[in-house]
């Protein structure tokens, strides 16, 4: 028995709910489409472009494993995992970012702000500098210290309601901790040590090389579908734990495996490039812009992210007298956009 | 018609954080019917509906949907049989209507599957049913409140449950809207069938609209029955600690209760 | 239904009857006693012990005016300067915190949270870099000024939209403004390695580095600043109680607001300004002295400047312990130790207040 009396005005109207889902449909794989080309596009510029201009054909043949003259030790042991590792981390913070602020509903709680990559930078900088540890030890320890971190820190912000709320105080507690951490390191460095210590305070692409490549490459390959696959579930909860638990979500189990999953992104990406500031803040705003309210974002973010990450660092590389890591290109570029949400979100009244 | 589901607590104790706010609470809830769960603040009225919701774990005791545990059933497959609407949603900014309440089906859907055309005419009837459908295209923030309430209302409609929860559905409304919302409520349990469970603070409102009243006072039960036969001024009294006088609601011919405070008393 | 958000959700009585005279008394002895232990404290610790006879004897020896022979004596008078400068920005900065917390009704405000300290080390910087400053006299001001206009601009952004200014969106402001902040600092510090040389080692806060000369420059400043900020203890006990309530009861709360304010911040800017970026004293102190005298202004904002000096001392004094031979410098004491004092203090507040 249908409530609608007249069966032809109801097939108008489905047809007319249906045509606007078709619409937003459509514009999120359009967004989708241009973003992947972009970041494409991007990979491919970080590869040519450089003191020497590589030009297509080259490439092509370092990838095919031919032995270009000139071209294969910049091409293929400098220049194209630098970009892998720009896409891979771009991608992982990205898609980290969007996932925590959905689920905290705000878009200022990010992992770089609520502490968590400030526990796989502080991590990585005692291993590297203070117990001169090697390159994979430290990448093991930032990812364990990343993760510890968030568990204490939403361990310590369980119980009662507004979970969110709470996550955000501590975790920016926390994340002042570490950065003190941080800080008394590079303080008492030698010397020589201080440029690595300091790149765990920005994040930059320069240390690039096929071994980081590999683990990141794995980590997103396996964890970013899961944040995918949970698209729906995420799209649940950010209509908040009671509403979700209506429809049908076990708010508990996902919430954990989403933030373990994005932890882990964030701490596999740190743990390689150092903190790349405001990437994993940034991605899910700008994109939901484009791609429009209420569709789910995990992937435009993950693109966004890239394209954020390999066009900061070619500005970083390029446009200056000197060369700038690609952390301190997303953080003068992001700090004002940041800050311009900050005002956006807080005169809309939201909050956790 | 649908089978009807029967949702009941059976000695039920629940609360927050080491406190007891329900005490060992026996309730059927009547299926088919629109059962109203009235009581003074904080007697638990509203931690009562939660916990039959299994938005909370209760302590001891358990809340049973056709004689099994809630707890034991799948959680997708209590969703498709137990709605909620909670007291105070969240809506993603600038979201539309349609898909808001297009949300709601999500219980109905499965991991790879996209959406089908049963989908479509369950968000199309949810639209209708709560007289939103002219505003499916536009954004849910530019609606007034009542507008909004009702679209929430479509989505807890969309889940296509048959038995519906409701926590507080008209705070913050007018009374032109109080009614409205009600009204809709009451199409969809006389037409649908749809176990209708709500906890509304408006005395009268509630009499009127329920076909079973249910009083709580302390986390107990303390009567329940058609309003009809159950409301008296002694009642009122026991309940919220409420000089009051009953007449006939001239409206509904129900019982009306009118306060009766230390002045203008005639 | 919904009651006025007040800072910390308890039901709110006359301050005077919630707790007696004598735990009062009972605290401004114990403050008076805990400041001349942590002062022997730290003249008693660091590289080198010393016993009870070296330390008068550094002391008497100091208010004479003359170097003594013996060389505890003189690794005492040594700490002097230190001891002095630690009880002074302790108490200034716990100060600060307390007038903070007070007029934002906000239990977690503290200027290291409000991102003051960045503010204050981007000023430095941008000084040391751009117009070739490298006095200390200068360092001082520039700080100055960075933390001001930073503790302005974060209060601001934080206070946008409904509900004013919300711990969370306090917090998230300032957490907000530091990133920002800091990446604009690595920007300006990277091609310039003495400039990074010069900054990391400001960037921990502590007070080692204790001077006279630049002691003197601040000691107007915070005096001034102490003595505004108690001033305004009357007014911010009505404002606690809400604006509404604070304006019906004849209190100007513009007024106080703005001037226990600029005391708050001026007191904060000028410890940064010399000492770096010490977090979490202004934080921790006035829970802890609210927990024990009650919330009357009257009390908490003088026995918080005694607590936070006693704190900031004795993390010096544990700082040049644990890091021994070298220091560990008082900034991360109190960075460790606030942390958790952090957690407590948003798992105890109600979710209403945050």
């Amino acid at each position: 028995m249908t409530l609608v009396s007249n069966d032809l005005d109801l097939s108008a109207r489905i047809e007319q709910v249906r045509a606007g889902r078709a619409r937003r449909s459509r514009r999120w794989s359009v967004s989708v489409a241009l973003l992947g080309l972009a970041a494409l596009v991007l990979v491919g510029a970080a590869i040519m472009l450089g003191n020497t201009i590589y030009p297509l054909p080259d490439v092509i043949g370092v990838i095919l494993g031919e032995r270009v003259p000139g071209a294969s030790f910049t091409v293929g042991t400098l220049r194209i995992p630098r970009a892998l590792t720009g896409l891979l981390a771009g991608l992982a913070f990205g898609a980290a970012g969007t996932a925590f602020q959905t689920m905290l509903r705000n878009p200022l709680a990010s992992p770089d702000v609520i502490g968590i990559s400030g526990g796989a930078s502080a991590a990585a900088v005692v291993s590297l500098v203070v117990l001169h540890w090697s390159g994979t030890a430290t990448m093991v320890v930032a990812l364990i210290a990343g993760v510890a971190t968030a568990a204490v820190i939403y361990l310590a912000a369980r119980g009662g309601s507004s979970t969110g709320g709470r996550l955000i105080l501590i975790g920016i507690g926390v994340g002042a901790m570490l950065d003190a951490v941080v800080s008394f390191v590079i303080q008492r460095a030698a010397d020589w040590d201080v440029p690595v210590a300091m790149r765990w305070l920005t994040g930059s692409l320069n240390g690039a090389r096929w071994e980081g490549v590999l683990p990141l490459g794995l980590a997103v390959v396996v964890l970013l579908p899961v944040l995918a696959l949970l698209s729906r579930e995420l799209q649940a909860l950010e209509l908040g734990d009671a509403a979700a638990t209506s429809l049908g979500v076990r708010v508990d189990r996902v919430r954990i495996v989403l933030i373990l999953a994005a932890v882990a992104l964030t701490c596999f990406a740190t743990a390689t490039t150092g903190p790349i500031a405001f990437v994993a803040f940034l991605a899910g705003p700008i994109v939901s812009r484009i791609v429009g309210p209420g569709a789910s974002l995990t992937i435009p973010a993950a693109l966004m992210g890239a394209c954020l990450v390999l066009a900061a660092d070619l500005i970083g590389q390029f446009a200056f007298d000197t060369r700038f890591p690609v952390g301190v290109i997303t953080g003068i570029l992001g700090a004002p956009y940041l800050l311009y949400l900050l005002i956006r979100t807080s005169r809309r009244g939201g909050s956790s | 018609m649908t089978v009807h589901h029967l949702l009941a607590a059976e000695s039920l104790v629940a609360g927050y954080g080491g406190r007891t706010i329900v005490d060992d609470v026996d309730l059927e809830l009547p299926a088919g019917r629109i059962t109203v769960i009235v009581g003074a603040n904080a007697c638990g009225k509203s931690t009562l509906l939660k916990t039959m919701s299994r938005l909370i774990t209760p302590e001891s005791g358990a809340v049973v949907l056709d004689g099994k545990k809630i707890s034991e059933v799948h959680t997708k497959e209590l969703a498709r049989t137990l709605g909620l609407l909670p007291q105070q949603p969240i809506a993603p900014e600038g979201i539309a209507v349609a898909d808001l309440v297009g949300r709601g089906r999500h219980p109905h859907q499965k991991l790879f599957r996209s959406w089908t055309a049963e989908d479509d005419r369950a968000v199309v009837e949810a639209l209708e049913a709560t007289g939103t459908a002219e505003l499916a295209d536009r954004s849910v923030d530019e609606l007034s409140g009542g507008q909004r309430q009702r679209v929430w209302i479509a989505m807890a409609l969309a889940q296509e449950t048959d038995i519906l929860l409701l926590d507080e559905p008209t705070t913050f409304l007018d009374v032109a809207h109080q009614i409205d919302v009600l009204d809709v409520l009451a199409d969809l349990n006389r037409r649908r069938g749809t176990t209708i469970v709500m906890v509304l603070h408006d005395l009268n409102l509630a009499i009127r609209y329920a076909d079973t009243l249910v009083a709580v006072k302390d986390g107990r039960i303390h009567a329940m029955g058609a309003p009809d036969d159950i409301v008296t001024s002694e009642l009122i009294e026991e309940v919220f600690d409420l000089s009051n006088q009953i007449t006939v609601d001239p409206v509904s011919g129900k019982p009306l209760v009118t306060p009766i405070g230390r002045h203008h008393v005639r | 239904m919904t009651s006025t958000p007040t800072a910390v959700g308890r039901v709110r009585r006359a301050p005077a009857t919630t707790v007696g005279v004598r735990r009062r008394t009972l605290a401004v002895v114990g403050a008076i006693l805990a400041i001349a232990l942590a002062i022997v404290l730290s003249l008693a610790f660091g590289s080198r012990p010393v016993s009870i006879g070296e330390i008068a004897d550094g002391l008497f020896s100091w208010t004479q005016g003359r170097t003594p022979s013996a060389i505890g004596a003189i690794a005492v008078q040594e700490r002097i300067p230190r001891t002095v400068l630690g009880l002074v920005a302790g108490a200034a900065l716990a100060l600060s915190g307390a007038l903070m917390q007070a007029i934002t009704r906000n239990p977690i405000a503290d200027p290291g949270i409000l991102g003051v300290n960045t503010g204050a080390a981007l000023a430095v910087v941008c000084g040391i870099a751009f117009l070739g400053i490298s006095s200390p006299f200068e360092y001082l001001w520039l700080a100055l000024g960075g933390a001001i206009l930073t503790a302005i601009f974060v209060y601001n952004v934080g206070s946008v939209g409904p509900g004013g200014s919300t711990p969370i969106k306090l917090a998230l402001a300032g957490a907000a403004t530091t990133a920002a902040l800091g990446s604009l600092v690595n920007a300006v510090l990277l091609p310039r390695t003495a400039a990074m040389d010069v900054f990391r080692f400001w960037q921990v806060g502590g007070v080692a580095g204790a001077d006279w000369g630049t002691m003197a420059t601040i000691f107007p400043l915070l005096a001034v600043g102490a003595v505004i900020g108690l001033l305004c203890a009357p007014g911010l006990n009505a404002l606690a109680l809400g604006d509404d309530v604070a304006v019906g009861l004849g209190v100007h709360i513009g007024r106080t607001r703005v001037f226990a304010a600029a005391a708050g911040v001026v007191l904060c800017a000028a410890v940064t300004a010399v000492a770096g970026p010490i977090a979490f004293v202004g934080l921790m102190i006035p829970h802890v002295v609210r927990m024990l005298v009650g919330p009357d202004q009257r009390w908490v904002l003088p026995l918080s400047a005694a607590g936070g000096a006693v704190l900031l001392v004795l993390a010096d004094t544990i700082g040049r312990l644990i890091g021994y031979p070298g220091e560990t410098e008082a900034g991360i004491v109190t960075a460790f130790v606030g942390a958790p004092v952090l957690i407590l203090i948003a798992r105890r507040t109600r979710m209403r207040a945050l």
